[in-house]
């Protein structure tokens, strides 16, 4: 079987745009902007610092 | 029904691990070992709670009969995991170990070992098993779309065979699914499970046991994942005429559909026709609408219309966002939705590749269990992710079996043991006191909370009270 192409959600993907541009541009996207910045801020302070350590130290075996 | 939930578990210290998952597990159960003589148990809400295969600390609820109350007993059991991973913390603490212990309710670890979150559903001896599964499986296939957990997939260059690319899937479990409809479990991994332990009077009654299900974290999403099967197994229990859409080939299909949420992947029919994964969901959807208008309220137990009436609203908001690919309506409800969505912002800020490993990591501490660590619960207290029920009635039910059925009774009785310090042997339908005669109690009915016979083992412990102070 061929190795299928994966369909990435449209609405969210990279934004090749500078940010700043952006939200200069409209008001509203900078009040949206804000309050995901907070929101991404809070988490950063959550995680652990090595996210490849964390990620890769994770090893279960299977269960049922 | 019921639900049972393998929670992933990891100890972190600092920069390196120092404990393995079975060490870790071992503390967490300490405490019961040493007052149970035993690392598999009921607690007194009626659930049971152990140490799995593999170092999974598991947690089955008690037998429920309606939705919210079925919500409120998984909850609880994240409740009763933390606590035991924060004593374990703390009795770590104390021997100059300090780290954090992670429990992680998601499928899949970082190499790809998978473990299950099942669901129990309770059904009439009558329904011959083939035919239920010919006509559940199709709509179980395609579940993942309104209610996958979502992960990124990172090729295994170790991998033989068919291969995925680097991708975001709706669904955790969808991956790792080898067989249709088969009894065992641990070397494969059928999605229906046909055990014939109903752990109920099995003149009557079949347990269906489904293995395919995401562990959920969102409220809503769990709702409906279980509220949308309730309503397939009434409707075929009724004969209602959902049509049977059986699959040529039952999980051929099943990771594509995790890598499309348009929903699109053509399903063959055994009948020679084809359907998409989205046109399969919607048949099933116009169907489970159509029986709501004429499905009886139930009188003493069960899901009221009204909750089922918010099922329906779900999943249809669901079904259109796939089909028009604006998730705004559901992205506060659905958990693949409203993880992508986070991922994407840190993309976004970042300009990250999908396969940066901080990405991953949010995808992982998406599960984390532990109140104000795990993101979960940090995106849940800030109002992103919707609630079904509340705190007070998850904690409810950390203590208190559900009234309504069997659980009630087993409630009585592990409570009473507890009280009065009586060894007790107990399962799902038999319950036992071992001093200073054995005298057990075997529950066949599992809607049933009300037993004389309970009344008289009870008695029988209060009775010898004085003997069990030795």
């Amino acid at each position: 079987m061929n190795a299928k192409q994966t369909q990435i959600m449209g609405g969210g993907g990279r934004d090749e745009d500078n940010a700043e541009d952006s939200a200069q541009a409209s008001g509203q996207v900078q009040i949206n902007t804000e309050g995901v910045d907070s929101l991404l801020d809070e988490i950063d302070g959550l995680l652990e610092n090595n996210a490849e350590e964390f990620v890769r130290s994770y090893v279960q075996k299977g269960g049922e | 029904m019921g639900i049972e939930t393998e929670y992933g578990l990891t100890f972190v210290d600092g920069d390196s691990k120092k404990l393995r998952p079975d060490e870790i597990a071992r503390r967490m159960f300490r405490p019961i070992v040493e007052k149970y003589s035993s690392s598999n148990i009921f607690i007194p809400n009626g659930s049971r709670l152990y140490l799995d295969v593999g170092s999974h600390p598991e947690y089955a609820t008690a037998e429920c009969d309606n939705l919210t109350q079925l919500i409120n007993f998984e909850k609880a059991g994240d409740v009763i995991a933390d606590r035991m991973a924060v004593d374990a913390e703390e009795s770590l603490a104390k021997e100059d170990i300090a780290g954090q212990v992670y429990l992680f309710k998601n499928n899949v670890d970082s190499v790809g070992n998978s473990y299950g979150c099942h669901e129990n559903y309770l059904v009439g001896r009558s329904m011959p098993l083939k035919a239920l599964g010919k006509r559940l499986m199709p709509f179980l296939i395609t579940r993942q779309l309104i209610c996958g957990a979502g992960r990124i997939h990172h090729p295994n260059p170790l991998d033989k065979g068919e291969s995925f690319p680097l991708g975001y899937c709706i669904s955790q479990r969808s991956d790792h699914v080898w067989e249709g409809v088969s009894s065992a479990t641990t070397r494969s991994r059928p999605i229906i499970n046909t055990r014939d332990e109903p752990h109920a009077d099995s003149h009557s009654y079949r347990r269906l046991h489904v293995i395919v299900g995401d562990a959920n974290m969102a409220e809503p999403s769990i709702a409906l994942k279980v509220g949308s099967t309730l309503l397939v197994l009434e409707m075929i229990e009724a004969d209602f005429g959902l049509p049977s859409l059986e699959l040529a080939n039952d999980i051929a299909s099943i990771r594509e559909i995790s890598r499309d949420a348009t929903g699109s992947t053509l399903l063959s029919l055994k009948d020679g026709t084809t359907m998409t994964a989205l046109q399969i969901q919607q048949v099933v959807f116009e169907h489970a609408s159509k029986w709501l208008e004429q499905r009886p309220e139930p009188e003493f137990s069960g899901t009221s219309n009204t909750e089922m009436a918010r099922v329906l609203d779900l999943w249809g908001r669901m079904l259109k966002a796939i089909e028009s690919g604006d998730f705004s309506e559901v992205d506060t409800e659905i958990d693949w939705v409203i993880k992508k969505k986070l991922i994407d912002r840190f993309i976004q800020r970042g300009n990250l590749g999908l396969d940066d490993p901080k990405l991953a990591q949010v995808d992982l501490t998406y599960h984390d269990i532990r109140p104000g660590r795990g993101l979960f619960s940090v995106l849940q207290s800030r109002g992103m992710i919707k609630r079904w029920t509340t705190d007070e009635a998850i904690l409810a039910a950390v203590d208190t079996a559900p009234d309504t059925t069997r659980a009630h009774l087993r409630g009585r009785i592990l409570k009473a043991a507890d009280t009065l310090g009586v060894p007790v042997t107990v399962d799902w339908m038999r319950h036992k006191v071992n001093r200073p005669e054995p005298q057990s109690v075997e529950l066949g009915d599992p809607f049933s909370a009300v037993n004389s016979e309970v009344d008289q083992l009870i008695e029988y412990m209060t009775v010898h009270a004085e003997s069990y102070r030795s």
